[in-house]
């Protein structure tokens, strides 16, 4: 087991154009599950390439366990991966593909057999050893994938969107195997999404990428509740965080932090009223998601969504306007021009 | 909709083969008017011919060590020629020259390069100090050099059309697989004779069988490299067919010996189908 860290990490594919990867400064701490976020062309898996040897960085150093492994090939850094199609060997059954890096290590037979056994054991696919990749679903594909990483006792594993190719409803059992796995094992994880749910409940910490930057590194509830920039801010949940300009700051705040107001509620110092023309709503079976403009005051004309627990309101009719209130506690500012994070400013 | 294809095919195909069979059982000459039925025995006859065997014998070692060389050095191509680099265009135009232009015109090229009097080979060789001035090699006139000699020539007009398709097959490995290779630790020649060759083995049956056809059932290099000699050392099935049933005006010969290739082919065109078949199931 060994922790990752990049120093200053830079790729540009072609010279002189923009980098796909731009002075990246990571840490991977003993043990983790990290997750690289961002939307596509953001630069992640070019990072995680890098980190597996699989494509050269134009500047800056790699280190896995202390070491700088920029000149080392993949096999040296010891590390695995499970690519986003699995890469599975077709011609060769279940067994020859969880073999195949022990053969290439020339571990004697009898050995590598066990040891691939353990491996499909562990993952519960030791009745299918004789199949091959063709024969197997895509969440079966995915235990072969991880089974051939697993053999070798990498230092770390690396997972690229090894959950995209699976419909919706297997992909929410994996994530929970992969989360299983992961604990079991205990070996450090780095895992690239461009899924914030994903994200969001596997990973011990997020990298949220844009851009080729890292825009924010923390835990899921960190990234979350304290956005770094209007980025993170809105490329993290659904719908995104409301985001309203008022001179020079933009103030932010969550969907589900935007409730109604209530009949009887008096104005108080520690919440933001608005009134909300309702435009658009969305029912979905757990909750409500309400589309709307803010009417009148400081903010007329402002876009706002609501998200409410189904249970909490009768359905609105559009264009109809309600009063609706924000803790102030929960309002988030950033500057207008970076948009990066700020302190707060008062707003009557 | 299908009978314009069938009666192409019943008239350019069906109605020779079968001429070429009732020839084959018959004693049919150019010139001559009459036709007796005599059974099997011209096969009995050219059996038993001396050249007729050697032929057989050429005609196998011919195809072998061409289809040999063009699989190594058509993957080689085509392992050379998958990536991107300054020129690929031009040399890909190059490497598909020699089949594209007409082998005949090919070979008489070869046929000068090769000459025993004018060849650029020895006069290079020679100059280089690498044969002797005097007795330079005769390529076309020494059996062992001739038979060389039309199985390279061959191969350099067969070659580009394997590349083609083996390049195909090297273009349809996903990328992954080579990467996957690379972080599971294995070398490039695990990674090549592993994972790459096997799964490209469908497309390299496919190469194969089509220059198999391709060598078997063709005489133009050797028919304008050697004529067959020098003493019948290059001479193959298809030349031996044709001087006896058209030089030789022995039809009914010719056609026994050409219908001799046709159970070798018909197992390749068999097989070739079935791979096909495999391929687009798979």
């Amino acid at each position: 087991m060994a922790i990752v860290q990049t120093r200053a990490l830079t790729k540009t594919f072609r010279q002189g154009s923009v980098g796909a990867v731009v002075g990246v400064d990571l840490e991977s701490r003993e043990g983790e599950f990290l997750v690289l976020l961002g939307p596509s062309g953001s630069g992640k898996t070019t990072l995680l390439r890098m980190i597996a040897g699989l494509e050269e960085p134009t500047s800056g150093e790699i280190l896995i366990g202390g070491i700088v492994v920029n000149d080392r090939t993949p096999r040296e850094r010891r590390i695995a991966m499970v690519f986003q199609s699995y890469a599975l060997y077709p011609h060769l059954t279940v067994l020859g593909n969880i073999v195949f890096p022990l053969k290439a290590q020339k571990m004697p037979r009898a050995d590598r057999e066990k040891k691939a056994q353990w491996a499909a054991d562990l993952l519960g696919i030791g009745h299918l050893l004789a199949r091959r990749p063709r024969e197997l679903s895509g969440g079966e594909r995915q235990r072969v994938a991880l089974a051939r990483a697993l053999v070798r006792e990498p230092t770390v594993f690396l997972l690229d969107e090894p959950l995209s190719n699976l419909d919706a409803k297997l992909r929410a059992s994996a994530r929970e195997e992969l989360e299983q796995f992961q604990r079991r094992v205990g070996t450090t994880m780095i895992y690239v999404t461009h899924d914030q749910v994903e994200a969001m409940a596997m990973g011990d910490r997020v990298v949220v990428m844009h851009q080729g930057r890292v825009r924010q590194i923390g835990t899921p509830a960190d990234v979350y509740d304290n956005p770094a920039d209007t980025f993170v801010a809105t490329f993290l949940g659904s719908p995104p965080m409301n985001l309203v300009p008022a001179d020079k700051v933009v103030i932010g705040f969550r969907p589900e932090h935007l409730v109604p107001a209530g009949s009887s509620a008096e104005p108080s110092p520690t919440t933001l009223s608005l009134l909300l023309r309702f435009e658009n709503e969305e029912y979905l079976g757990s909750e409500r998601i309400l589309y709307g403009r803010v009417a009148g005051g400081r903010f007329d004309g402002e876009k706002a969504v609501s998200r409410l627990p189904a249970t909490f309101h009768p359905s609105v009719g559009s264009g109809s306007v309600l009063p609706f209130q924000v803790e102030r506690s929960k309002l988030k500012f950033f500057d207008s021009e970076t948009g990066a994070r700020r302190g707060p400013v008062p707003i009557e | 909709m299908l009978a314009p294809a069938i009666l192409y095919v019943l008239a350019l195909v069906g109605a020779p083969f079968l001429l070429a069979f009732v020839y084959a059982v018959g004693d049919v000459k150019v010139g001559s008017t009459e036709y007796h039925f005599v059974g099997l025995h011209n096969f009995a006859s050219v059996l038993q011919s001396p050249s007729f065997r050697r032929a057989l014998r050429n005609s196998i070692v011919f195809t072998v060590c061409s289809q040999i060389l063009v699989l190594v050095g058509g993957n080689i191509l085509a392992l050379v020629l998958k990536d991107a680099f300054r020129g690929r265009r031009l040399i890909r135009f190059l490497v598909l020259l020699p089949w594209v232009a007409p082998v005949s015109i090919g070979s008489i090229g070869w046929k000068w390069i090769l000459d025993s009097l004018y060849s650029v080979v020895n006069w290079m060789l020679i100059h280089l100090h690498l044969v002797p001035e005097f007795s330079p090699p005769m390529w076309l006139g020494d059996p062992t050099l001739a038979m060389i000699s039309v199985i390279l020539v061959h191969t350099w007009h067969v070659l580009p059309f394997a590349t083609v398709i083996l390049l195909a097959g090297w273009t349809a490995i996903p990328r992954d697989i080579p990467e996957a290779c690379a972080v599971d630790g294995a070398g490039y020649f695990r990674t090549l004779f592993q994972i790459t060759i096997p799964m490209l083995l469908p497309i390299i049956n496919v190469a194969l069988l089509f220059g198999i056809v391709f060598t078997f059932t063709d005489m133009t290099v050797i028919y304008i490299l050697t004529r067959g000699g020098p003493y019948d050392t290059t001479q193959v099935l298809p030349s031996l067919a044709f001087f006896t049933g058209i030089l030789g005006s022995d039809l009914a010969e010719g056609a026994a010996i050409s219908i001799f290739l046709l159970p070798l082919l018909v197992l390749v065109a068999w097989r070739m189908l079935r791979t096909a078949h495999r391929a687009e199931v798979g």
